[in-house]
């Protein structure tokens, strides 16, 4: 059986394209395709993932100039023909402002940047990306940012509570939604989000950082599973 | 004929987004002793020269290119003056 192709997009300032790289390709059968800004190739890819970092220094606003790339707009193209697309941390803000996911970023409550571990759990496990967890897991996943303070008007987020596009919340050790467990300021605890039709998820956390033994936590793998196994038809 | 025209953009944060930044420059004020001080929002101040025949040609762009890239209208409002460079 052919490999699943995901392909990596690397933005000039991308900085977890190669950890993000590194977790895709410990998967057997699945083969990582790294994808330039300035391409209009999706090279055959399945999935696409937008990795974290800084794409275009962050100026302007965190990933603001990044969805204008050449590269977004073939991804674009492909998330609204019901491909799966993955946003984590600066892939989440460029999806924000793509309009693929409705909301958006701003600093962190506390003004820091943050770079931690935390503790998120799944809130809907029937999507292609969480099938492979369970609603009372409670998983330990780095965060790495400095505006991931999730913000959307009220009707939106009715509207996210209401189709189950809430993917994963910050929460305590024990799975509690609490405010002391809440990084960041985000509305409701809001770690990440789907869209309605339920391909395109973008998460603060990374779960690529949480994928092997040697770095703390192998939590972040099940995503990607959860993703590969749904390519794969399995 | 073109002329240059310069659109003179502000951006600022929706009232209802707490600005962090703001609060910190207000925090060292105060620090500072200036008890009076009420409140601080910063915002983002942008030149943009256009080179169009018509003042409302380069306007719509001015409005068009802020509601596109320039801001992010979920947080921030922006407001515009144009000028014609002499």
């Amino acid at each position: 059986m052919a490999d699943v192709l995901v392909g990596v997009v690397v933005f000039p300032g991308s900085n977890c394209d190669h950890d993000t790289e590194y977790a895709v390709a410990s998967f057997e059968g699945v083969k990582p395709v790294m994808l330039w800004h300035n391409e209009h190739d999706l090279k055959g890819a399945q999935a696409i993932i937008l990795p974290g970092g800084f794409s275009y220094g962050d100026y302007l606003r965190a990933g603001s100039i990044a969805r204008f790339s050449p590269i977004m707009q073939e991804v674009i193209e492909f998330a609204r023909k019901g491909f799966p697309v993955l946003g984590i941390c600066n892939g989440f803000q460029v999806l924000l402002e793509s309009g693929l996911l409705e909301g958006a970023l701003s600093r962190n409550r506390d003004k820091k940047f943050l770079c931690t571990q935390t503790t998120i759990k799944p809130v809907n496990c029937s999507t292609i990306f969480t099938s492979r967890y369970k609603e009372d897991d409670v998983l330990t996943i780095p965060i790495a940012h400095g505006e991931g303070n999730y913000f959307a008007p009220d009707e939106v987020i009715e509207s996210l509570e209401e189709h189950d596009q809430i993917a994963f919340k910050y929460t305590d050790s024990l799975g509690e939604v609490t405010e002391a467990a809440n990084p960041n300021g985000s509305l409701k605890n809001i770690a990440g989000i789907i869209n309605r039709q339920g391909n395109v998820l973008g998460l603060m956390p990374h779960p690529e950082r949480a994928s092997e033994k040697l770095l703390g936590s192998v939590d972040g793998r099940a995503l990607f599973e959860s993703l590969f196994m749904h390519i794969a038809g399995v | 004929m073109k002329m240059p025209y310069t659109a003179k953009i502000k951006v600022t944060l929706r009232r209802s987004i707490l600005d962090v930044q703001g609060k910190a420059v207000e925090h060292a004020l105060k620090n500072l002793g200036y008890g009076t001080v009420e409140s601080v929002r910063i915002g983002k101040y942008i030149e943009v020269t256009i080179n169009e025949e018509e003042q409302l040609q380069a306007e719509r762009i001015a409005n068009e290119i802020s509601q596109k890239l320039l801001s992010n209208p979920v947080m921030e409002n922006y407001s515009l003056e144009l000028e014609l460079v002499k």
